[in-house]
């Protein structure tokens, strides 16, 4: 029943890129439970009146809670421990109902090392978040590369 | 208030501690939507080789936030009104778990100004510790927005 031929080589698979990931519309209380969760309790994510007082038309998301969904797309395509490194820049931020995608791409394999440009971008095209990781390879796709 | 640099730089954190748990790690899932098993039950968790729940990458910032959190800023006179988070780097060493007991020691790493002082930069470093083993090292970005054009 199965069509994958036998010849296709593993590595071929695993440097695929990672799936993107699209999130619900941010709500307020998603950043009431990340607050708690987080230990992030900065009230201009979660105290509207905070928020205007600061100059903010409303709340905004924790800039973190767009790395948490971004990090959602490297541990959901290879084995956490595999992550070297994993860093990002807040471009803008993220208002309410705001749908991100998080996305990586490989841009980079040396000695076992993939490096990847990762992006959080809303629906209208506004990129949030920009970033880098380095991951491990599986030692297979060292040898096939 | 913009920020005093020679102040900032001198400032000086205290070691942390911070006691890994199930219940917390739970939550943080619950709350970025992680739905793989492996980070809130135990027995995917060991099927995968970890010996209890892990600590997925960005929770290291939630650990830190819990022990120093952000009174610093406080204790430097910074508006959190005027506070966003510019950038954030992870590097890791080991993974971590629900059990462990991790030191974290912040320090600031440099603060600077661009933007004619409307902007001020706090670069924060911080290395995560089990024992004797660094786990892992996070870098923090504060950018203070100075919105009367920065008197420094």
């Amino acid at each position: 029943m199965s069509s994958t031929p036998e010849t296709v080589p593993p590595e071929t698979v695993m440097v695929a890129d990672p799936d993107p990931l699209t999130l619900d519309p941010i709500s307020r209380s998603a950043l009431a439970l990340f607050a708690g969760a987080s230990g992030d309790h900065n009230p201009i994510h979660i105290d509207i009146d905070f928020a205007r007082s600061a100059g903010f038309d409303d709340v905004f998301a924790h800039g973190m809670l767009s790395m948490a969904y971004l990090g959602r797309v490297l541990t959901g395509w290879l084995p956490q421990e595999r992550i070297r490194s994993y860093g990002v820049r807040f471009a803008v931020v993220t208002p309410l109902g705001a749908k991100p995608t998080c996305s990586g791409t490989i841009v980079a394999i040396e000695d076992g090392l993939a490096t990847l440009d990762l992006l959080v971008q809303l629906e209208d095209g506004t990129v949030t978040l920009s970033g880098t990781a380095t991951v491990e390879l599986a030692p297979e796709v060292e040898q096939g590369r | 208030m913009p920020l005093e640099p020679a102040r900032a730089m001198a400032m000086v954190f205290g070691r942390g501690t911070f006691e890994v748990d199930r219940g917390r790690l739970r939550l943080f899932a619950a709350a970025i939507g992680e739905r793989d098993p492996v980070y809130t039950d135990l027995t995917a968790a060991r099927a995968q080789g970890h010996p209890d729940l892990p600590v997925p990458p960005t929770f290291f910032l939630t650990m830190e936030n819990e022990t120093h959190g952000l009174r610093f800023l406080a204790d430097l006179d910074v508006d959190m009104g005027a506070v966003l988070h510019g950038e954030q780097h992870f590097a890791y060493r080991s993974m971590v778990h629900a059990g462990d007991q991790i030191d974290i020691q912040p320090r600031i790493a440099d603060v600077y100004s661009k933007r004619a002082n409307t902007l001020d930069f706090l670069v924060k470093e911080t290395d995560f510790t089990r024992g004797d083993e660094l786990v892992a090292q996070s870098k923090t970005v504060m950018v203070i927005v100075n919105r009367d054009g920065g008197a420094s």
